[in-house]
C-alpha cells in the first residue's frame, strides 16, 4: 500500500447492519481506515486515489466466517492457512475463525503463534484463531484457556466433538468467562450418534446406513444451555441443524440466557434427501435432515433466532471422499459458495438482505469480540463488494481451496464477489 | 412380455419393474430344469468370465453364484477380501479399475458397506451384480423368495408375508419388502422395536411387535437371523429373551395357517430364532430356498451377461 493513497468506492449500495444503513453512498479509505462515508463524496482528483465505481453493486463490511476448518498445521495435504485464506477472499469473506482440530491440535500458546504467524505471512485474509478446550481434544482436562487468550484466540471450542463430561463442560464454560470467551459448542450426544454416517430418518432406512437422531444434537444443546444458564457464559451453539435445537435455543434466549448460534447454508438449502445415490459430499456433521428441519431453521434464521451463517469448511482431499460412503470423512467445503446461497434465501424471501448481512459481519463479529464487521468511519476497511445479478456456475475446479467436496458443485447460482478489501487494499 | 432387464446391473429389487421380476422368476425357472438334469451344464455363458468379490464371509451365497456361473459354462473367479481394518488395502476404486482392467463380463459383490455395488457399477463397464451390500439390498436373496414362494403358492398376489426379526440390520428384509410390494403383496415385519427401522411403514409395510400377530393369518413367514453383537449394542436384553418373545417354535406356530410356509435367509441360529423341529419341520422350505437360489442366479446372470 501506498502511504497516503487513498481509495474511494463510489455509488454502491452500502449496507451496514451495525449503522443502520442501506443507502447509495460513496465510502473513502485511507491509510487501511474508513475514513468517510457520505454523499457524492470526492477528492479533489488526486492523482494518488484509486476509484472504484459500485454503481449497482452492493457495499458490505468484509464477510465473516467464524466457522472454518484451515487444516494446518498437520493436514496441508486437505488445505493450508494459504489456500484457506485464498478460498476465503474468493468467497467474499475478510475475516475468518480457524478451528482447533489439527495436528497438534491448538490448545497451547505454540499452536496458536503458529497459526498466527503463517496467516500473516501466507494468508489473504485476516485469521483468527479459535482454541480448544480440552486438551488433545480429549474431553479430560482444560487446556491453558488463560494462556491461550494471551496468545490471540477469539473462542474456544471443542469442535469436532462434544465435551460429553457435563461436569468438565460447566467448568470449562466458568473458567472461559474469566476470560470473557465464548464456548463454541459442537452438540452431539455420542452414545445417541456412535456408528452414524447420515440423517436417521426414511431415507437412511432406505439406504441401509445407519441414522443420527435429532435428538443426538438436541440433547446436548439442552445440555449446554442448562450450564450456560448455571455458570452465566456466554454460550454459542455451533451448526445447528434440527428443528429441536432451533426451538431449544429460542426458549432459551427468550429466557434471557447468553446463548447465540450459528447454521450453515447446507443445512438451509439441503435435505438429506441429498445423500441418495451415496453422495459422500452430502455427507457432513450433523448430517443434512428432514425437510421439516430445513424448515425449522429457515424460521429460525428469518426470527433471529439463528444469529450467523458459518460455513463449517471442511476440506478433505478427493480421495478420501471417494470412497464408499460409510468410510468417507464428514465434511463439506463452503467458503466459496456461501455467499450465493445465503442470497437465494434472500430471493426466496425468508429473510432479508440486512439480515443476511448481519449474520455474515456484525453477528459474528459480535460472538467473537473482535473488532471487524462494520463500516464505521475509524473502522478496518474491510469491505466486500458484491454484484447482486451475476450469474454462475459452480464449479469445484475453480476453487482456491485444495477441498473440492461440495455437494453444489454444478449449480447456477446468483451474486458474485466482484471486489474485496482488506485493510484498505484492494485483494480482488 | 419383455425379454431382458433395462439396467446393466442388478443392485436392488427397487429399481426393477414387476415385468422384470417376472422375467426373472420365469428366466429361473427353465434355469431350475438345468440343474436337475444329469449333465447340469449348458453352454449358455461359454467364454465369459465372471467375478465374485466377496468382502464379507458367506458360504452359501458365494457357491450358489459359483454353481450358477459354471452350470452356464461361464469361467468363474472367487477374490475372497479380508476387511480387517488394520491392514489397510487397496481401496475399493482400486479393486475396480484393476478388475475393469482385466475385462470381466459380470462381477458380483459382497460388501459390509451399503452402496458399495452402486459404488463399483460406475467404474464397471460390465454388469454388477449385488450380493448383498451392508443393511441395503441382496437382491438375489428376495428373487430367490419370491422364486419359492411362487413354486409353493403358484400365485403371489394377495399372499400375507411377515418377516420377523432383526429388521434394522436385514438387507434381506429391504430387498423383499420392495420386491413385494411390487408383486402385490402384503408385507407385515416383526421384532423387538429397538430392531425396526424408522419410518419403515413408509415402505409400505405394517409394522407389528407382536410375533403372534405377525404369525396369524400370514402365509408366509421369514424368520431373519439375530447377531449376537446387537445384544452388546443394547438392542436386546438377551438371547433367552429374544428367543421367547421372538423366536419361531412349535408353540407360536399353532396361530399359523394350516398352509403357512417358513423361510430363513440363512444362516440360521437353531433355538435362537427357530427352534429345530421348525425348521427341519413340514412348513420349512429353507432347503428348497437354497436349491433354487442357484436357479435365480443362473436366471440373473444369463439374463445381464448378454446370453440373449
Amino acid at each position: 500500500m501506498i502511504k497516503n493513497s487513498k481509495t474511494l468506492i463510489k455509488n454502491g449500495r452500502v449496507i451496514d447492519p451495525a449503522n443502520k444503513i442501506d443507502t447509495v453512498l460513496d465510502i473513502l479509505i485511507e491509510n487501511g481506515k474508513i475514513i468517510e462515508i457520505g454523499n457524492s463524496l470526492t477528492t479533489h482528483h488526486s492523482p494518488l486515489t484509486t476509484i472504484i465505481d459500485a454503481s449497482d453493486k452492493i457495499v458490505v463490511p468484509g464477510l465473516i466466517d467464524m466457522h472454518v476448518h484451515l487444516r494446518e498445521p498437520g493436514y496441508e495435504y486437505k488445505e493450508t492457512i494459504k489456500t484457506g485464506t485464498e478460498a476465503a477472499l474468493a468467497g467474499g469473506f475478510t475475516s475468518i475463525a480457524c478451528m482447533p482440530n489439527t495436528k497438534p491440535v491448538n490448545d497451547n500458546q505454540s499452536v496458536t503463534d503458529f497459526i498466527l504467524d503463517k496467516a500473516r505471512k501466507e494468508g489473504v485474509v485476516n485469521v483468527y484463531p479459535v482454541g480448544a478446550i480440552t486438551k488433545g481434544l480429549k474431553g479430560e482436562e482444560l487446556s491453558e484457556i488463560g494462556e491461550l487468550k494471551s496468545a490471540g484466540v477469539v473462542a474456544v471450542t471443542d469442535d469436532g466433538k462434544p465435551v460429553m463430561n457435563s461436569e468438565l463442560m460447566r467448568r470449562a464454560m466458568e473458567y472461559a468467562s474469566m476470560f470473557d470467551l465464548p464456548v463454541l459448542s459442537h452438540c452431539e450426544d455420542l452414545h445417541l450418534s456412535e456408528g452414524g454416517v447420515m440423517n436417521e430418518g426414511f431415507a437412511s432406512t432406505e439406504l441401509g446406513l445407519k441414522g443420527i437422531p435429532n435428538t443426538a444434537e438436541d440433547v446436548m444443546t439442552a445440555r449446554d444451555i442448562a450450564l450456560s444458564e448455571l455458570t452465566g457464559a456466554r454460550l454459542h451453539i455451533a451448526h445447528v441443524s434440527t428443528r429441536g435445537t432451533v426451538n431449544l435455543i429460542r426458549d432459551a434466549k427468550n429466557r434471557g440466557v447468553k446463548v447465540t448460534c450459528e447454521t450453515a447454508p447446507h443445512y438451509f438449502t439441503l435435505t438429506e434427501e441429498g445423500v441418495r445415490g451415496y453422495n459422500t459430499n452430502a455427507k457432513m456433521n450433523p448430517p443434512l435432515r428432514s425437510e421439516d428441519d430445513l424448515k425449522a431453521i429457515r424460521d429460525g434464521l428469518k426470527d433471529g433466532t439463528i444469529d450467523v451463517i458459518a460455513t463449517d469448511h471442511a476440506p478433505h482431499e478427493a480421495s478420501e471422499k471417494d470412497v464408499e460412503f460409510d468410510k468417507a470423512p464428514f465434511g463439506i467445503v463452503g467458503l466459496e459458495t456461501a455467499l450465493p446461497l445465503t442470497l437465494k434465501l434472500v430471493e426466496d424471501g425468508v429473510i432479508s438482505l440486512n439480515d443476511a448481512i448481519s449474520k455474515l459481519t456484525v453477528n459474528p463479529a459480535k460472538i467473537l469480540g473482535i473488532n471487524k464487521g462494520t463500516l464505521s468511519v475509524g473502522s478496518d476497511a474491510d469491505i466486500t463488494i458484491i454484484n447482486p445479478e451475476e450469474v454462475w456456475q459452480i464449479n469445484v475446479k475453480k476453487f482456491k481451496s485444495k477441498g473440492k467436496n461440495s455437494p453444489f458443485n454444478g449449480w447456477n447460482v446468483k451474486g458474485m464477489v466482484n471486489t474485496v478489501i482488506i485493510n484498505g487494499v484492494k485483494q480482488i | 412380455m419383455i425379454n431382458k432387464l433395462k439396467s446393466k446391473d442388478l443392485i436392488g429389487t427397487k429399481d426393477l419393474s414387476p415385468e422384470e421380476i417376472l422375467l426373472i422368476l420365469d428366466t429361473a425357472e427353465s434355469m431350475k430344469e438345468i440343474s436337475s438334469r444329469d449333465i447340469k451344464k449348458v453352454p449358455a455363458l461359454r467364454g465369459k468370465t465372471i467375478i465374485n468379490l466377496f468382502y464379507e464371509s458367506s458360504t452359501r451365497t458365494r457357491t450358489s453364484f459359483e454353481i450358477a456361473g459354471k452350470r452356464l459354462s461361464a469361467d468363474v473367479v472367487n477374490i475372497s477380501v479380508s476387511t480387517s481394518s488394520v491392514v489397510k488395502g487397496e481401496t475399493l476404486k482400486d479393486t475396480a479399475k484393476n478388475l475393469e482392467a482385466m475385462n470381466p463380463d459380470a462381477v458380483v459383490i459382497r460388501h459390509s458397506s451399503s452402496g458399495a455395488p452402486d459404488f463399483i457399477s460406475k467404474i464397471l463397464k460390465c454388469p454388477v451384480i449385488n450380493a448383498g451390500d451392508g443393511a441395503h439390498e441382496h437382491p438375489t436373496q428376495a428373487l430367490l423368495d419370491l422364486f419359492t414362494i411362487r413354486e409353493k403358492k403358484k400365485e403371489l398376489k394377495g399372499l400375507k408375508v411377515s418377516i420377523i426379526g432383526d429388521i434394522a440390520h436385514s438387507r434381506v428384509a429391504r430387498s423383499n419388502i420392495y420386491a413385494m410390494n411390487k408383486m402385490g403383496m402384503d408385507v407385515t415385519v416383526s421384532g423387538p422395536s429397538t430392531l425396526i427401522p424408522v419410518d419403515i411403514e413408509k415402505m409400505g409395510v405394517k409394522i407389528s411387535t407382536d410375533v403372534k400377530k405377525a404369525i396369524e393369518g400370514a402365509d408366509v413367514i421369514i424368520m431373519l437371523r439375530i447377531q449376537l453383537e446387537r445384544q452388546e449394542k443394547g438392542l436386546f436384553p438377551s438371547i433367552r429373551e429374544y428367543s421367547r418373545l421372538f423366536g419361531l417354535n412349535t408353540e407360536k406356530l399353532k396361530n399359523a395357517k394350516e398352509d403357512v410356509i417358513i423361510m430363513h435367509p440363512g444362516p440360521m441360529n437353531r433355538g435362537v430364532e427357530i427352534s429345530a423341529d421348525v425348521a427341519d419341520g413340514q412348513y420349512s422350505l429353507i432347503l428348497d430356498q437354497v436349491t433354487n437360489g442357484v436357479a435365480v442366479r443362473m436366471a440373473i446372470l444369463h439374463l445381464l451377461t448378454g446370453g440373449a
